[in-house]
């Protein structure tokens, strides 16, 4: 058996904005995977808003996740048959959120989609695809939001926008931000970093 | 433990997996599915409808060989006491009584069957006369009126009459006033030796010849609504009493039903292979489907959606899917059975009874299974996709167990088979049969792909790269061959095969079949009335000789009636039998049991028994069975049991001797020929020459039994359109089953600076091994299937063709080639940047 994550231990505080960072291969995306409850560890214990992710089996997980978490993906993971709307609506509508089309409406707006509510993703380019995966992933309000390299798929300057975007919208909605990215200088935007190196934890940085 | 969740309400059930279906459709992703479905339902259905109707309209139609739908028969005449009941009902009622009795004229007297009709009579068919004895005949209404008679020809042969003559028929005198040319009701007795009489009931009485202890058979003729015929059968089968019996149109023709049956297989074989083959359509895209939504779930998955709602969700959807395709199949279905129905209605049948809705069930039940069986195990699959998956693609997703998949396939066929069928041992032969089939057909593809990818080496870079594709993916490269493989080979079926089988089927019944018995030759006359033959110009005559005889003993024991329960044997027991004599087998029939005698076991006294009728007596080989013959016994050693086609018209004999035994004894001979229009004409002289021969003419039974086949052909060449349309779908599918993948290596190749051409030349390359690979296999399997089919399935003699393997060579080549390229084209035509961005599906 492999290992691939060992001796990691952080907190973080609720609010706050977490950059998890490292090289390809540190284990980033495995954390966050554990992290998010996409995952269980094989040892050890992840707790999320006070719950133990190992308490809960598949399903438990999925209602927390449902619940309390948010995600951005490097490759924007667009459901390719939905408009930009349904995508957005997705969420809501299994969460039974009322008015999913209103709400989704207005995240759209906010993200600068307005007029791009029924385009598909392939009619859309790479930073409006993103800009609607984070227009989804704010639309359950979470208290948690995962971003796997939300960048890592963007030119340097529409990656730029879209970070800005994406810390607005997390300070707007008091949402703690846990963001995977092997880019240093996104990651001085956040207020914690935690440095992986084959699959251990290097450092645990507060400012 | 689990988070108290939110219950996902049916609201949101229902509303969701209508837009997903709405969101699917929109994308494509449910095409072929509903198409498979929509033709599996579509034939199902239309069949089911048609065969309804048809079936009851020929029931209708066949009635008239026993003019009526319904016959209570005996031998008393308080069989009449049902008459009341039947009218009560609303049936149509008539009655005839039949006897023997001698007509005389001028002192010269005949023996004569006569039949005493009632008004209505015939309820079913009709009866043909004429004015002059082989002259044109005419359907005609209504029954002799009192007072007259109208006689079979000879009958006027033999009394040298004219119409227009007076005859005394017991006290009353008749005047001769037509020829009877055809008789719906005679069927069952054709070979009775003396010519028919027909009078009006009315007139019966006043004869006297109907007093106590007269062999009259009692007959009561009932037409009505065919479903209500069927349960007042049922009901009148519980209320005979001794020595009354009920016949039904099955029970009328034996041809007749053997027509209808193989009608039917036909029918329901080509419904079947449409919805197996749009079955394995469904199945090939289902796969596809589910693969390309393991994305969709996982990210439902990480939005918080239970495995239960993903499960919900996806089976909802899939209902809505069978739901809404098999509406529209049904539609098809009717719409189909009336453009049948329409085009057969005017070329025979007249009415046909409306389409019932039980079908209507059978399609949505189709529909329903046939997306269970065939498109949700692979969708199951769907709820076990890890949520990592959408961080990590390298997460491998559990795909459904083969078992789960094929269990599921071969239950649902299983179920639809039968409910087709109806025949549970006949459903494990033809599943037994397919599973085999599929695992043959997938064995040898998988070796003709290992035999393959030893060519690679010597190939270039073009055709490298395409016996890579298929050597690579073995297991869908099989799945493939497969798929192209049965659907090639329903198209060979339908092109040559289908033919041949239609043809053979027709062709048991030839133009040049025997329209005609000669019976009653004496054998001091057989010679002669060959010369005749000849002078005519007839072909392929051979009279045989017949010795009546009573079965009296068996293996020296005394029979009777009381040793048996079937009516049938005990028929057999009190009645003559004909004992035939041949050196050979006639044509036709098949030795079963035993030997047939050499030359050596000539004047032994050997006998050969039909197969059946010896099932019926309880005789095997070996027994020795006694017969009474003009008074004398005579042993006979059962030397073999032979099967007999009766359906041919030719001459037939349920018991025959070895030669050199029975020649003394004295024999009438019998044959059967055919006679066309012209050679009718000069029967005339014939039957005055030899004024105690009789002719029976069954030309018209012939024309009907020979419609049904050509109608019935042609509703199947229609329902094969169906069946062909379903080979198409596969592939269709089989060609989009791997297109994701494809589109991805191409634009990977691209990137690396791979030239259209070079691709081009690549999917050529696999497009035409794999087109060869189907192709063969379909070729020969569908040699193999039609022999199957023919031998075991339609009884006729099939011949093996190799040019049928070689059509399904080249036609697997030009089909595969021509559709994978034009199904693939996106693969080339699609900007590489576009496939790499939206990643491998």
């Amino acid at each position: 058996m492999l290992t691939l994550l060992h001796d990691i231990n952080f907190n973080i505080e609720a609010g706050t904005s977490v950059a998890i960072l490292g090289a390809s291969g540190s284990g980033k995306t495995t954390l966050l995977g554990l992290l998010a409850g996409l995952d269980t560890p094989t040892d050890g214990a992840v707790y999320l808003d006070d719950h133990n992710l190992n308490d809960f089996d598949e399903d438990g997980r999925a209602s927390l996740r449902a619940e309390l978490v948010g995600f951005v993906f490097q490759n924007f993971q667009l459901l390719f048959g939905l408009t930009a709307l349904e995508n957005v609506m997705l969420p809501l509508e299994l969460a039974q959120a009322p008015h999913p089309r209103k709400t989704a409406e207005e995240l759209l707006s906010r993200v600068g989609l307005q007029e791009r509510l029924h385009h598909y993703p392939n009619q859309l380019s790479g930073g409006e695809q993103q800009r609607c995966a984070i227009a989804r992933a704010f639309s359950t309000r979470p208290r948690c939001l995962f971003a796997d390299e939300p960048t890592g798929n963007l030119d340097s300057e529409t990656g730029k926008r879209i970070i800005e975007l994406l810390f607005e919208l997390n300070s707007e909605h008091g949402t703690t931000l846990i963001m995977a990215t092997h880019d240093i200088e996104l990651s001085k935007l956040c207020r914690q970093r935690i440095r992986l190196k084959a699959g251990s934890m290097l450092d645990n940085e507060m400012d | 433990m689990s988070l108290s969740k939110k219950e996902q309400g049916f609201s949101f059930y229902w509303y969701t997996s209508w837009r997903m279906l709405w969101r699917d459709w929109r994308g494509g992703e449910l095409t072929i599915l509903a198409i498979g479905l929509i033709i599996a339902v579509t034939s199902i259905t239309a069949v089911g409808f048609f065969t309804d109707r048809i079936e009851r309209g020929l029931q209708m139609q066949s009635a008239e060989l026993i003019a009526g739908d319904l016959v209570l028969t005996s031998g008393r005449a308080d069989i009449y006491d049902y008459i009341a009941e039947a009218r009560s009902n609303d049936f149509r009622v008539a009655t005839t009584q039949q006897f023997r009795s001698v007509v005389l004229a001028d002192e010269r007297l005949q023996l004569t069957e006569v039949k005493a009709v009632s008004d209505a009579y015939p309820l079913r068919g009709v009866v043909r006369t004429s004015d002059t004895a082989f002259g044109d005949d005419e359907a005609t209404t209504g029954i002799p009126a009192p007072g007259e008679l109208w006689v079979e020809p000879r009958l006027l042969q033999l009394l040298d009459l004219e119409i227009g003559d007076s005859v005394d028929l017991g006290t009353s005198t008749f005047t001769i006033r037509k020829f009877i040319r055809y008789e719906p009701d005679r069927a069952g007795d054709l070979f009775s030796v003396a010519p028919r009489v027909m009078m009006n009931s009315a007139d019966l009485d006043a004869t006297g010849l109907i007093s106590t202890g007269a062999l009259v058979n009692y007959r009561v003729l009932i037409a009505g609504d065919s479903d209500r015929i069927v349960k007042y059968q049922a009901h009148l089968k519980q209320q005979l009493r001794a020595g009354e019996q009920v016949l039904s149109v099955e029970e009328g023709r034996p041809e007749l039903n053997t027509a209808l049956k193989s009608a039917q297989q036909f029918l329901g074989l080509a419904a079947l292979i449409s919805v197996l083959l749009a079955g394995v359509a469904v199945a090939t895209v289902a796969n596809r489907f589910s693969n390309r939504h393991l994305n969709t779930s996982a990210m439902m998955r990480c939005l918080g959606a239970s495995q239960d709602t993903i499960i919900r969700l996806f089976t909802m959807e899939m209902l809505w899917l069978s739901l809404l395709a098999s509406t529209v199949g049904c539609l098809l279905g009717i719409l189909t059975q009336f453009v049948i129905t329409e085009l057969l209605d005017q070329l025979v049948l007249k009415q046909l009874p409306p389409p019932s809705l039980q079908s209507l069930v059978l399609g949505y039940a189709t529909g329903i299974v046939m997306l269970i069986g065939f498109a949700l195990p692979p969708l199951l699959s769907l709820r076990r996709v890890p949520p990592i998956h959408v961080l990590r693609k390298d997460v491998p997703t559990r795909p459904p167990s083969v078992w789960t998949v094929y269990l599921a396939v071969v239950f649902c066929m299983s179920l639809l088979l039968y409910w087709q069928i109806g025949d549970l041992r006949l459903v494990s032969i033809v599943i037994g049969g397919i599973v085999a089939t599929l695992a043959a057909l997938a064995s040898a593809a998988y070796l003709l792909i290992l035999l393959l990818n030893r060519l690679r080496a010597r190939v270039g870079v073009a055709w490298r790269f395409g016996l890579a594709n298929i050597s690579r993916r073995p297991g869908s490269s099989v799945i493939q061959i497969v798929a192209f493989g049965l659907g090639i080979m329903v198209l060979l079926l339908l092109s040559t095969v289908r033919s041949d089988l239609l043809d053979n089927w027709q062709s048991s019944l030839p133009d040049d079949a025997p329209n005609y018995f000669v019976i009653n030759v004496q054998s001091d006359q057989v010679e002669k009335i060959m010369e005749n033959f000849d002078e005519m110009g007839v072909v392929k005559t051979k009279l045989y000789p017949m010795v009546r005889a009573r079965l009296v003993e068996v293996n020296g024991r005394k029979i009777s009636t009381s040793d048996y329960e079937s009516e049938r044997a005990k028929r057999f027991v009190t009645r003559e039998f004909n004992l035939s004599w041949a050196e050979e087998m006639q044509p036709g029939n098949e030795l079963v049991m035993g030997q047939w005698w050499r030359q050596q076991d000539h004047n032994k006294p050997l006998i050969s028994f039909e197969t059946k009728l010896a099932q019926t007596l309880k005789l095997a080989v070996d027994d020795v069975v006694s017969f009474d013959i003009n008074g004398s016994l005579m042993d006979f050693t059962i030397s073999n049991l032979r099967s007999v086609d009766w359906d041919t018209f030719n001459v037939n004999f349920f018991t025959v001797v070895s030669p050199g035994v029975l020649e003394d004894q004295p024999a009438n001979w019998i044959t059967s020929v055919y006679l066309d229009k012209e050679q009718r004409k000069q029967l005339d002289k014939l039957v005055r020459e030899f004024t105690n021969i009789t002719l029976i003419d069954i030309e018209t039974i012939m024309q009907r039994v020979r419609g049904i086949i050509e109608r019935v052909s042609l509703a199947v060449e229609f329902i094969f359109l169906f069946t062909l349309m379903a080979g198409l779908a596969v592939l269709y599918a089989a060609i989009q089953s791997n297109q994701d993948e494809r589109r991805f290596e191409s634009a990977v190749l691209r990137t690396f600076g791979a030239s259209k051409k070079v691709l081009m030349l690549g999917l050529f390359a696999e497009f035409t091994m794999l087109g060869a690979l189907s192709g063969l296999l379909a070729g020969l399997s569908a040699t193999s299937l039609a022999w199957l089919l023919a031998e075991f399935i339609f009884r006729f003699d099939y011949q093996f063709d190799i040019s049928v393997a070689l059509t399904g060579l080249v036609s697997g080549i030009l089909i595969v080639v021509i559709a994978g390229l034009l199904g693939t084209r996106s693969v080339l035509t699609t900007p590489p940047v576009q496939t790499l961005r939206e990643g491998r599906a």
